[in-house]
C-alpha cells in the first residue's frame, strides 16, 4: 500500500502538486530571511531524508551512519575549492565518487558477511565514528579545530562558487529536493524499486524469485551515499565551516532520518512532509517559548522529544500514509 | 525424452544428524514428478538443495545437463527453477499484483510488460480481481495460488513445490490440481512437488518418490508405489489412501 | 618508559573496563530479553551519574553507597518504561523501536540540561587521591573501589538469573516467547522486570563512573556507542561477554591511549567493532549461533 502512493497520483494530488510547487517557487518574495533560512533547513532535511529512504524505506537497510556521506561530501568539495579553486559543480562529482565507493564498500563487507538489522546499524555508526575521530586527526584539513570555507560580505550571488546570499542556497535547496524527489519516483517505479521492495518485505523469497539480493542491496547503498554526499556539498557551502565534531556526530545521522520515519517511511512525500513537520515543529516552539519568556536550554527539545514520541506512538506508519488516506487522495481503495 | 534434473548420490547431514542419504533420482522433461514421505523424511533439506538454500555435502544435482550444486538461490531462480515455499512468504505489504510483478522482471527489464505477463499469470490463477489487494491479508488458499503465480511469473524450466496444497480444502485442492495439469499440458512445465495430500499426489504424478529417513525407499508410478509394502509401512499406513 | 608503566595502564583500563562492562550489561540483558536496542542507555546512565553527583553535593553521601538506592530509583524507571512506553513497540520493526528510544533520549538529555545546565559536574571523595601499591603496581583507589563494586553487582544478577525462580522465568522468555505464553508466565511483566534489571545496571555503574569522569547533560550517545561496541565485542545478549568485553575494550582503549593519542583511542575501539561485526558477529566470546 505504501509503496503505491505514489503510483495512482489522481487530478486532485497532481493539482495540489503543482500548486505547492508554484508557491515555493514564489516564497522567497514574500518571506523574510528568518523564514528563508528556515525553509532551506527543511529542504535540507527533505532532501536527505529523501536520499536515507532510498536504503531504508525501498531496501529495508537502515543506516544509523549516514553522516559519514555528509561529511566526506562536505569535506572533499570545500578542500577542492578552498586549496585548489576548483567549483563545488565540479567537487560535487568527486564527492559522489568518495561517497559512492566508501558506501560501496561498507555495504560489500556488510552484505558480504551477512551482517544485517540491528548488526547493520550498528556497523553504519562505527564507520561513521570511525570517520569523525579519523578527521579529528587530519591535520590537513584543521582536524577538530575545523575547516573554514572564504568567507566575504557578499553583494552579488556567485551560483558557479556557491558564493552569495542566502536566496541563492534557498533555490539550490529546493532544486535538489524536486530532483531527488522526480529521481526516486523514477528508480521505485522502475525494475530497480520493485526487487528492492521485495528484499525489504522478504530478502529469501526475494532470492527465490531470482534476485541477486547482494547486488541490489548494494546499488541502493552506493546511490544512498552518493545522494546525501550532495547534501554534504551543500552544508559545507551553506555554513562555510566544517568540524568533525559536527558534520561527523551521531546527532547528524539521527537527526537525518528523523524526517523520514516521522513522515512515511518509503513513501515520496513523507520525507517531505516530515522535514516541514519536525522543522516547523522545532521553529514554532523556539519562537513560542521566545514569547512567553521562557529562556531555558534544552526546554524546547524535550518539547520536541515529547511530540516524536507521541506521534511515532500514535501512528507508527508515519503521518502521510495516514494524511493521504484522509484527505482522500489514494486513487483507489482498497 | 531426457532427464531434466538429475540428482545423483545427494547428501546433507545437520549436525551428524543425516536429513538426506545418497538419494539419486530423475525428473525427465515434461514429467510432474512427487516426493512422498512421513515428516521428518528429509523432504524440504531435498527441496532446499535444489533451490540453492543448501549446499549439498556430497552428490550432484544436474539441471539440463548442467552442474547447479553450490549456486545461490538467486541464480539457481535465473537457471530456470521457480519454487514455493512450504510456509508461505508473499511480499506482505506489496499488492498481489506487484507481488507477481517482481518475479516477471526477471526477465523482463521493463515494468509494462512485466504487468501484462503478471496479468496473464494472475488471470490463470483466478488472481486477476484480487490484483490490487495488499497480500498479507489474502486468505491461506489465495496465497498459496499467489505463491504459485510468483513462481511461475519467472518461466521456471521447472516448478518445485512444497505442500501447495496443505491446508486447502478438498474443492480447493481439486482446483489447484487442475491449474497445475494445465500448466503441465499446455506449457510442457516440470514440477517436481512435496505433498502430503495423496489425493492430489495421485491425480498429478506421472512418478512417486518415496522418502523415509533421507533415503529412497520406492520409486514408480503411484499406483504401484501404494501398493509397495516398505511404503505401506513406513509411511501411508498411518495415514489414509 | 618501563613495563610498569603500561601493567598500571593495563590494570587501570582493566577496572575501568569493569565499570563500563556493568554498563553494558544492562544493555545486553535488554535487548537478550526484551530483543530491544536501549538507544537512551547512555542517557540513562547521565541520569544516575547525576544523581550521584547530587546526593554527594547536597547530602555527602558517597556514591560508592548510594550506588543501590540509585540503581532502585532506575529500576523502578526502567521497569515503567517498558510497561508503559516500550511495550506497544515489541512487535514493531527496528527503526519504529529506535525512534520511540531517541525521543526518550532527547528528553532525558535535554531535561537535565534544564536541570543543571550545561557545565560539567564532579564528584571529590576524600579518597579521590589515594591509591593502593601491591608490588610494582600502583592502583588508584577509586578505580579499584567501583571495579570491584561492578563485579559484586554482575555477580548478584548472574545468581538471580541462574538461582531464582523469576530469573530462570526471565531465561524462559528470552529462549522462547511463544513458549513462555503458553505456559502462563506473565510474559509483559517479565519484560519490564528485565528492563527494570538492566537499567538498574546502569544505575549502579552511573553511580560508579560519577566517580571517575566528569558528567554533562550530551554526555549519553558517547556512552551509548561505548555499550553497543561493549556487547557486541563481547556477544549481544551473553552477559559473561559483556563483563569480558569491557574489560577488554578498557584495556585496548587505555594502552591506545598510551601508545598512540588519548583522543584517538576511540579509532582503535571503533576498529575493534567493525572487525567483530565482520568475522565473529557471535562476538568474541559468545557462542556461534
Amino acid at each position: 500500500m505504501i509503496a503505491r502512493l505514489a503510483e495512482n497520483v489522481s487530478l486532485r494530488a497532481a493539482i495540489a502538486l503543482v500548486l505547492l510547487l508554484l508557491a515555493l517557487f514564489v516564497a522567497p518574495w514574500f518571506a523574510n530571511d528568518y523564514l528563508l533560512t528556515v525553509l532551506i533547513l527543511i529542504f535540507y532535511f527533505a532532501y536527505t531524508g529523501q536520499a536515507w529512504n532510498i536504503m531504508m524505506g525501498f531496501a529495508g537497510q537502515l543506516s544509523l551512519g549516514h553522516a559519514i556521506y555528509i561529511g566526506l561530501g562536505a569535506y572533499t568539495t570545500a578542500v577542492l575549492f578552498s586549496f585548489f579553486g576548483v567549483s563545488p559543480w565540479v567537487g560535487s562529482f568527486a564527492a559522489i565518487l568518495m561517497a559512492a565507493l566508501w558506501g560501496a564498500m561498507i555495504g560489500f563487507l556488510a552484505f558480504r558477511f551477512r551482517v544485517g538489522g540491528v548488526y547493520f546499524a550498528i556497523l553504519t555508526i562505527a564507520f561513521a565514528e570511525f570517520a569523525r575521530i579519523g578527521f579529528d586527526h587530519l591535520s590537513y584539513v584543521g582536524g577538530s579545530a575545523g575547516f573554514f570555507l572564504p568567507v566575504a560580505n557578499y553583494t552579488q550571488s556567485d551560483l558557479w562558487t556557491l558564493r552569495g546570499k542566502p536566496i541563492m542556497f534557498y533555490y539550490l535547496s529546493l532544486g535538489m529536493t524536486v530532483a531527488a524527489v522526480v529521481l526516486c519516483h523514477i528508480m521505485v517505479r522502475s525494475r530497480l524499486g520493485y526487487f528492492w521492495k521485495a528484499i525489504r518485505e522478504d530478502e529469501e523469497a526475494a532470492r527465490a524469485v531470482g534476485i541477486n539480493t547482494f547486488r541490489y542491496k548494494l546499488i541502493a547503498v552506493v546511490i544512498s551515499a552518493a545522494m546525501t554526499s550532495l547534501a554534504g556539498v551543500f552544508f559545507a557551502f551553506y555554513y562555510n565551516n566544517l568540524f568533525p565534531e559536527e558534520v561527523f556526530s551521531i546527532n547528524r545521522s539521527i537527526e537525518l532520518i528523523l524526517a523520514p520515519i516521522f513522515g512515511g517511511l518509503g513513501t515520496l512525500f513523507g520525507p517531505i512532509l516530515g522535514a516541514f513537520m519536525l522543522t516547523g515543529l522545532a521553529e514554532t516552539l523556539t519562537t513560542t517559548l521566545a514569547a512567553l519568556g521562557v529562556d531555558v536550554p534544552g526546554a524546547k527539545q524535550v518539547f520536541y522529544g515529547i511530540c516524536l514520541l507521541l506521534v511515532i506512538t500514535v501512528l507508527p506508519e508515519g503521518v502521510w500514509p495516514w494524511l493521504y488516506r484522509r484527505l482522500g487522495l489514494a486513487g483507489r481503495s482498497e | 525424452m531426457s532427464a531434466l534434473l538429475s540428482v545423483d548420490g545427494l547428501s546433507k547431514r545437520f549436525r551428524g544428524l543425516v536429513a538426506v542419504d545418497r538419494l539419486s533420482f530423475q525428473v525427465d522433461q515434461g514429467d510432474i514428478f512427487a516426493v512422498i514421505g512421513p515428516n521428518g523424511a528429509g523432504k524440504t533439506t531435498l527441496f532446499n538443495m535444489i533451490a540453492g538454500v543448501f549446499s549439498p555435502d556430497g552428490g550432484t544435482i544436474v539441471l539440463s545437463g548442467e552442474r547447479i550444486n553450490d549456486l545461490s538461490p538467486d541464480r539457481i531462480c535465473r537457471r530456470g527453477v521457480g519454487r514455493t515455499f512450504q510456509i508461505v512468504r508473499p511480499f506482505p505489504a506489496l499488492s498481489v499484483e506487484d507481488n507477481v510483478i517482481v518475479a516477471a522482471l526477471l526477465h523482463r527489464h521493463l515494468v509494462p510488460d512485466a504487468r501484462a505477463h503478471a496479468g496473464e499469470v494472475l488471470r490463470q490463477l483466478d488472481l486477476y480481481d484480487k490484483r490490487a489487494q495488499r497480500a498479507s491479508g489474502l486468505t491461506l488458499p489465495d496465497r498459496k495460488r499467489l505463491e504459485l503465480a510468483r513462481a511461475l511469473a519467472t518461466d521456471p524450466k521447472l516448478l518445485l513445490l512444497d505442500e501447495v496444497m496443505a491446508g486447502l480444502r478438498p474443492t480447493e485442492t481439486d482446483r489447484m490440481v487442475s491449474i497445475l495439469k494445465e500448466l503441465n499440458r499446455s506449457r510442457g512445465l516440470t514440477i517436481l512437488l512435496i505433498e502430503h495430500v495423496m489425493r492430489a499426489v495421485m491425480a498429478l504424478a506421472a512418478r512417486v518418490l518415496v522418502m523415509h529417513h533421507g533415503a529412497a525407499i520406492a520409486e514408480g508410478a503411484p499406483d504401484q508405489v501404494v501398493r509397495d509394502r516398505a511404503v505401506i509401512e513406513s509411511y501411508l499406513g498411518a495415514e489414509t489412501v | 618508559m618501563s613495563t610498569d608503566i603500561y601493567l598500571n595502564v593495563a590494570v587501570s583500563g582493566v577496572l575501568t573496563g569493569l565499570v563500563y562492562g556493568l554498563m553494558a550489561l544492562g544493555l545486553s540483558v535488554i535487548f537478550g530479553v526484551v530483543r530491544v536496542v536501549n538507544f537512551a542507555h547512555g542517557e540513562m546512565t547521565t541520569v544516575a551519574m547525576y544523581f550521584a553527583v547530587v546526593l554527594f553535593a547536597t547530602l555527602g553521601l558517597d556514591p560508592l553507597l548510594m550506588m543501590v538506592p540509585i540503581a532502585g530509583v532506575l529500576f523502578v524507571f526502567g521497569y515503567a518504561m517498558q510497561r508503559w512506553l516500550i511495550n506497544p513497540f515489541i512487535s514493531r520493526p527496528e527503526h519504529s523501536q529506535f525512534i520511540l528510544l531517541v525521543a526518550v533520549a532527547i528528553i532525558l538529555a535535554n531535561g537535565l540540561l534544564i536541570v543543571f545546565g550545561p557545565d560539567a559536574r564532579s564528584v571529590q571523595t576524600s579518597y579521590a587521591f589515594d591509591s593502593f601499591k601491591i608490588g610494582p603496581l600502583i592502583v588508584d583507589a577509586t578505580k579499584a573501589f567501583a571495579g570491584l563494586a561492578a563485579i559484586a553487582v554482575a555477580a548478584a544478577l548472574f545468581a538471580f538469573f541462574r538461582f531464582t525462580r523469576l530469573g530462570t522465568a526471565i531465561r524462559a522468555c528470552a529462549d522462547n516467547y511463544t513458549g513462555a505464553q503458553v505456559i502462563g508466565l506473565n510474559v509483559p511483566r517479565l519484560y519490564a522486570l528485565t528492563f527494570g534489571l538492566g537499567a538498574a545496571c546502569v544505575g549502579a555503574a552511573g553511580a560508579m563512573l560519577a566517580l571517575v569522569t566528569d558528567v554533562t547533560p550530551p554526555l549519553g550517545p558517547s556512552f551509548t556507542l561505548l555499550a553497543f561496541v561493549i556487547v557486541i565485542v563481547g556477544g549481544l545478549g551473553s552477559m559473561s561477554g559483556a563483563l569480558a568485553g569491557g574489560i577488554l575494550i578498557g584495556v585496548i582503549a587505555a594502552l591506545a591511549g598510551l601508545f598512540y593519542t588519548p583522543s584517538a583511542k576511540g579509532m582503535f575501539v571503533f576498529a575493534i567493532l567493525v572487525l567483530v561485526l565482520l568475522f565473529r558477529p557471535q562476538g568474541i566470546f559468545g557462542r556461534r549461533a
